[in-house]
This record gives C-alpha cells, structure tokens and sequence, in this order.
C-alpha cells in the first residue's frame, strides 16, 4: 500500500487528507495518478497533472517520475505560502 | 552554533526569544530578528483571520535544512525559527526567525535568507478568511525572484 497525503487547496477539493491506496510494482508518481484518478474520476486527473502541484515522496519534492516504492508516503500540494 | 526550530499554535515572545540568542553559543555580538504579522487587508479586502496549514515532519526537517544551509554560509551563533499554525487574527504573530553571530553582517544576511527560504521551500500553505468566504493564498513570483539572490 501507498500512504497518500493530500495538502491545503488539493485537500479541500478532494474532499479527502490521506487515505492508503495499492498499487502494483513497479510504479512512479505519475502511474500513481493515474491509479488516483482510475479510483476516484476523471475530475482528480486536472487538480493532481496541474503543473504546479508539487510531490513530495517520503517528505522530498520529487520529479512524477519518480519511483513509488510499498509503504511510501506521497504528498501533493501546492506551491508553498508561508511565512 | 544552538538551535531551536518550532512549529506551534501558541503564540511567542520576541523578548524571551531574543534573551535565549544572545545567551547562546559563545560570545554573540549581534542578534538580528525578524517578526512576520498577520496583515488585515488582502486586495483592499479586510479579512477576519488567516488559517496556516503544514506538512508535520516534512516542515520541521526542510526548516532544519534551511538553518544548515545559512549555517554553511555563515558563522552563526544561534538561529530560532517559530511558525505559528492554525487561525490567527489581524495583528498577530504569525512567523519569527533570530539570528545571533559575533558581527552584525553575519546575522543580517543569515535572517534575510531564512525568511527568503522558509517562503519558498517549507511546506506551509495560508488561507483567508473574511465574514462570507475564503480563498487560498497563491504563491508570489515575487518570492521565487528574492530566493534566487543567495
């Protein structure tokens, strides 16, 4: 399983923080998406390929490239505001 | 060189923070601080409150990457770094970054770049609030330029 976390404006159009979701190996980011928006609808495939949603697998900004390994933790977000 | 990085709800006091610097690490010169606000107009707007969100673990180790990062460039004392979270009101404390070093230059440059990197790379996200809606804030290309300084 993959520990999917969801942050800020991407949390809240979702509907949905974190849930844990399977996924066959071997995988990248983007093969993730593509299970996310298999599972959930086509409305998930705009928000998670904007270009400027970020990923961070095991809490590093990565490419969607990526690989995504059993047991990672994966978090999309926007770009950052704080300070 | 000490340091003492927090994410919290509650607020701070610049004047404990500022007395922790100047005791830390040796014989500290200077103690340069910067104190975020909560500002109470977005766009000519007047908002009720901001809401922050964070990344728990992720913030606190990219934060403590920062502090490495302005550690290597320059020779400090002691560094804090406060982030507050939740709902804040118009006013208050939202972020605080200190700096202690021997010399003056040290500190200033070293909290002008936590500030420039903390809004460009640790995972926090700010809302507003006003009476009858809310948005979240976009990031500013303006932020992005002021990072690529250092």
């Amino acid at each position: 399983m993959i520990n999917v976390h969801y942050f800020a404006n991407i949390r809240e159009t979702l509907g949905v923080a974190r849930e844990q979701v399977p996924l066959p190996q071997p995988a990248t980011v983007s093969g993730l998406i593509d299970a996310l928006v298999a599972q959930h609808g086509n409305s998930w495939h705009s928000l998670l390929k904007e270009t400027r949603v970020l990923v961070a697998v095991n809490q590093t900004v990565v490419p969607i490239t990526a690989a995504v390994k059993q047991g990672d933790e994966v978090a999309f977000f926007p770009p950052v505001t704080g300070g | 060189m000490d340091t003492n990085i927090r994410i919290q709800h509650e607020d701070f006091s610049i004047q404990e923070e500022t007395d922790w610097l100047r005791t830390q690490g040796g014989d500290a010169g200077a103690v340069v601080t910067f104190t975020g606000l909560v500002r109470g107009d977005e766009n000519g707007r007047g908002i009720r409150a901001l809401f922050l969100e964070h990344y728990a673990g992720m913030t606190e180790s990219s934060l403590r990457a920062i502090v490495d990062e302005a550690a290597g460039r320059w020779p400090l004392l002691g560094v804090v770094i406060i982030h507050r979270i939740g709902e804040l009101l118009p006013g208050a404390h939202i972020v605080f970054v200190g700096v202690s070093s021997a010399h003056r230059a040290a500190s200033f440059s070293a909290c002008d770049f936590l500030m420039d990197y903390l809004k460009t790379r640790a995972p926090f996200w700010k809302k507003c609030l006003f009476d009858d809606s809310s948005h979240w804030v976009t990031a500013k290309e303006s932020d992005a330029e002021a990072s690529k300084r250092w």
